[in-house]
């Protein structure tokens, strides 16, 4: 062993972590601090659940996924106004149809979304997590029907741990219905977002559904049930890759739902003293474990920031209830950034170096697509030059080569497209075909470009393949390809 | 690795790395067990069920009979059958319609050329090359000059018939003495660029259209009247080039070669070996489906970039 890989193992030695407080001379699994990966393995976690700001919020921000189940059957100019169309390869957004030729603003759209998800990332931690990710607000929805049907945590860890009996099957039965249900409308919505949304209502009451769509509702449907029933905090703890990596993605001046050690330690329950007893020292966290109590993970926010959080905010509203009732200042658990409590002052957002590069990129990204939007040409033209043979003489003494020209419809019209051929003074062409062009498809017109021999000085001569469409002057596109001859 | 072990009762190998990162003796999850067994039980199906033991020269068989190359066939199968539902009426046009006909629909023409690019790899490439590009002394089909002609119909005929060179050593009568064929040659080339009428190639002119008969076939201007396959000298297409053994012979030699021996000249019922070979089969018995294959592959060459 190298000296210095000695060193980090000494004492005392401030490395940032968490293992810092923890005592670590002794190397048994639980004193080098493995029982603060707080992987929840009691059983199902049954959280409480309390009112508070955080808990109105988290609502209002879920109540966004109503739309998944509302957006397939909105119309626009008399079709449905999203609809990913697999099939005919064209993606309806509202008034916007987007062909393959476009998918880069695909690209673009998801690399605004990934840096957005790093910038809040690194601005408040786990927002994604804690309050927009469909896994928590499903689980959340899921475990909100469970306190209606079964009642409170205590009455549902009792009932969990009887026997299966008739009476239990009668009171757990709902709930796994409308969970069933809930679970198919997903798989459902998500589908009817890939076909006409009505007509698969109505191939579905007509038990026609084709094989793969009912393949996806089932799969997706199983999944949510799954997951969102029965996996909850699993999901996010053994499942989603981002618990893992938001080390990395946080930094000591992110602000995150923590615990004011300095404030709450030590912590225990304030007794009134006996006279003549000396009235010990304690923090103002009174050890209620509401915070534990309250968590959907089934973490303890007061080991410090740790992956099984999801930063959901609930543990502050609990805690801030409690404060309130023992006359003392709330805030014991809110959302503070590390060098807060190292007595740093946090730079303004905008001077922070991670939030410049990601709004940067993000603000590329979002150019880019606008930019995208605003140019989406109505017609797209690619010419594919034959290269076997690469060109041929004729017999009247010219060079000829043959080229495919392949033209892309974006519009919602007819086309009819002529094509012309500019680049050499003496150049003739001769393409097969006016082509009609119908909504959304393609159409190869074949074209013929002559050079005399004695005309040519070049090997390759650069042309340029201009095609029109005869319906609507402005719809034109250009093409620079190249014509070959002999040296 | 330490000697000392100081977690003995945790179930460690003793393997003992770094202090305190432990090698545990755990035993595998029930369920990875399970997947075991079922893989092991598996593996005895497999062998039973399909071609597995190698023997000395051949192999156990299997229960099923299975065979790779059975399974390609049979999806192979599928596909054709997928194939004649979804084009059948594009397949029946083929056969119905006249090639003249099938040419002008736009729809119907690039459906035949589509469907002829591996049927011309496997019959017509070998001397025609890939796309028609031709080989040293078989004709290029991407250009514009035809020896039987260059209409759909021309070609189908020429696919269906098939076609064979004709010319004569020496002249049509076989009597010009080797300054004539050199006097002829010249005034080939002479038609080929364009300076026929130039003093200097009267003499050959004389015998091209006297003594030779050569107009006979190429035409009194060097271009044939009607497509007959004799070549047409007015253009920049050669139809052969070089000499046996040298392809790489200038265009004089070249035409020389040709007017001295011939296209197909017989002696006493085979071939001169220096005679040059031009013969095209008939396609009709080498193609599958002949009727429909023919008009497709005709639209194909047609559509190489020189159908007339």
């Amino acid at each position: 062993m190298s000296g210095s890989k000695k060193e980090a193992y000494r004492p005392k030695i401030h490395t940032g972590s968490l293992l810092d407080d923890v005592h670590v001379q002794s190397k048994t699994l639980d004193d080098i601090g493995v029982e603060i990966l707080p992987l929840h393995t009691g059983g199902t976690v049954h959280a409480k659940r309390i009112g508070g700001s955080f808990r109105t919020f988290k609502w209002l921000v879920a109540s966004f996924w109503l739309l998944l189940f509302v957006g397939p059957y909105i119309r626009w100019d008399g079709s449905q106004a999203i609809l990913w169309d697999l099939g005919n390869r064209q993606f309806h957004i509202f008034a916007l149809t987007v062909l393959p030729q476009d998918i880069w603003m695909l690209a673009m759209i998801l690399l605004f979304f990934a840096l957005l998800l790093a910038a809040s990332t690194a601005i408040a931690g786990r927002v994604w997590c804690g309050y927009f990710c469909f896994h928590t607000v499903w689980v959340d929805v899921f475990t909100w029907l469970e306190e209606k049907i079964e009642g409170k945590p205590g009455k549902r860890i009792k009932l969990d741990a009887e026997p299966m009996s008739f009476t239990k099957f009668k009171v757990k039965l709902p709930k796994h219905i409308i969970w069933l249900l809930i679970a198919f409308m997903t798989g459902f919505s998500f589908v009817a977002y890939f076909t006409d949304a009505f007509q698969l209502w109505a191939r579905l009451l007509h038990f026609q559904l084709a094989y793969y769509e009912t393949i996806i509702i089932l799969v997706l449907a199983g999944l949510t049930y799954l997951t969102a029933g029965f996996m909850r905090e699993q999901v996010c703890m053994g499942f989603c890759p981002y618990s893992r990596i938001q080390g990395a993605m946080t930094d000591t001046e992110t602000v995150m739902p923590t615990y004011d050690r300095d404030r709450g330690e030590p912590r225990g329950r304030q007794r009134r003293a006996k006279p003549g007893e000396e009235v010990p020292v304690l923090g103002d966290c009174i050890d209620c474990r509401m915070c534990v109590d309250v968590c959907p993970t089934g973490v303890d926010i007061r080991l410090g920031q740790q992956f099984g959080c999801i930063t959901c905010g609930l543990c502050i509203d609990a805690c801030d209830e409690i404060m309130e009732k023992v006359n003392k200042p709330k805030g014991l658990i809110r959302y503070a950034a590390i060098n807060e409590f190292a007595g740093k002052i946090l730079p303004p957002i905008w001077r922070r170096p991670r939030v410049i590069v990601y709004s940067s990129i993000m603000i590329f990204a979002a150019a880019a697509l606008i930019w995208g939007m605003a140019n989406m040409a109505p017609i797209n033209v690619t010419v594919l030059k034959e290269r076997a043979p690469l060109y041929v003489q004729m017999s009247d003494g010219s060079i000829q080569n043959k080229y495919d020209v392949k033209v892309v419809n974006k519009t919602n019209e007819f086309m009819q497209v002529e094509v012309e051929v500019f680049g050499h003074d003496d150049l003739i062409f001769m393409a097969d075909r006016v082509a009609e062009v119908s909504p959304g498809s393609v159409a190869t017109i074949r074209l013929f470009v002559r050079i005399p021999r004695n005309k040519l000085d070049e090997k390759s001569t650069p042309i340029d393949v201009v095609v029109k469409d005869l319906n609507n002057k402005d719809n034109s596109d250009r093409y620079r390809s190249v014509f070959h001859g002999p040296k | 690795m330490a000697q000392h072990n100081p977690w003995p009762d945790e179930g460690n190998t003793g393997h003992i790395w770094d202090e305190d990162l432990r090698e545990l003796d755990n035993p595998p999850p029930l369920w990875w067990m399970l997947a075991f067994y079922a893989g092991l039980i598996m593996i005895v199906f497999y062998a039973v069920y399909y071609p597995t033991v190698p023997l000395v020269d051949s192999h156990t068989k299997g229960v099923a009979g299975w065979t790779q190359i059975e399974e390609y066939k049979e999806d192979f199968e599928v596909l054709n059958k997928w194939r004649e539902r979804t084009f059948s009426s594009q397949e029946e046009k083929l056969a119905s319609l006249d090639v003249a006909d099938i040419m002008k629909d736009d729809e119907l023409r690039a459906y035949a050329v589509a469907t002829s690019k591996v049927l011309y790899g496997d019959y017509c490439m070998a001397c025609h090359g890939a796309g028609g590009s031709g080989n040293p002394n078989f004709p290029v089909l991407a250009d514009d000059d035809w020896l039987w002609g260059g209409s759909v119909k021309q070609i189908e005929a020429s696919l269906e018939k098939g076609r064979v060179g004709n010319m004569p050593a020496k002249g049509m009568m076989g009597n010009l003495n080797d300054q004539e064929i050199e006097q002829v040659a010249d005034y080939v080339i002479g038609l080929a660029t364009g300076e026929s009428e130039n003093e200097a190639y009267a003499a050959g002119k004389a015998i091209y259209n006297g003594k030779g008969l050569c107009m006979a076939c190429h035409g009194p201007l060097g271009k044939p009247v009607a497509p007959n396959g004799a070549t047409n000298l007015t253009g920049s297409v050669e139809r052969f080039m070089g000499v046996p053994g040298n392809l790489q012979a200038d265009r004089r030699a070249s035409i020389i070669h040709t007017i001295t021996y011939g296209v197909n000249v017989k002696k006493d019922g085979a071939y001169l070996p220096e005679t040059r070979r031009a013969e095209m089969p008939s396609f009709k018995e080498r193609l599958p489906d002949a009727d429909v294959n023919i008009k497709r592959l005709a639209v194909y060459v047609h559509e190489l970039g020189g159908g007339q």
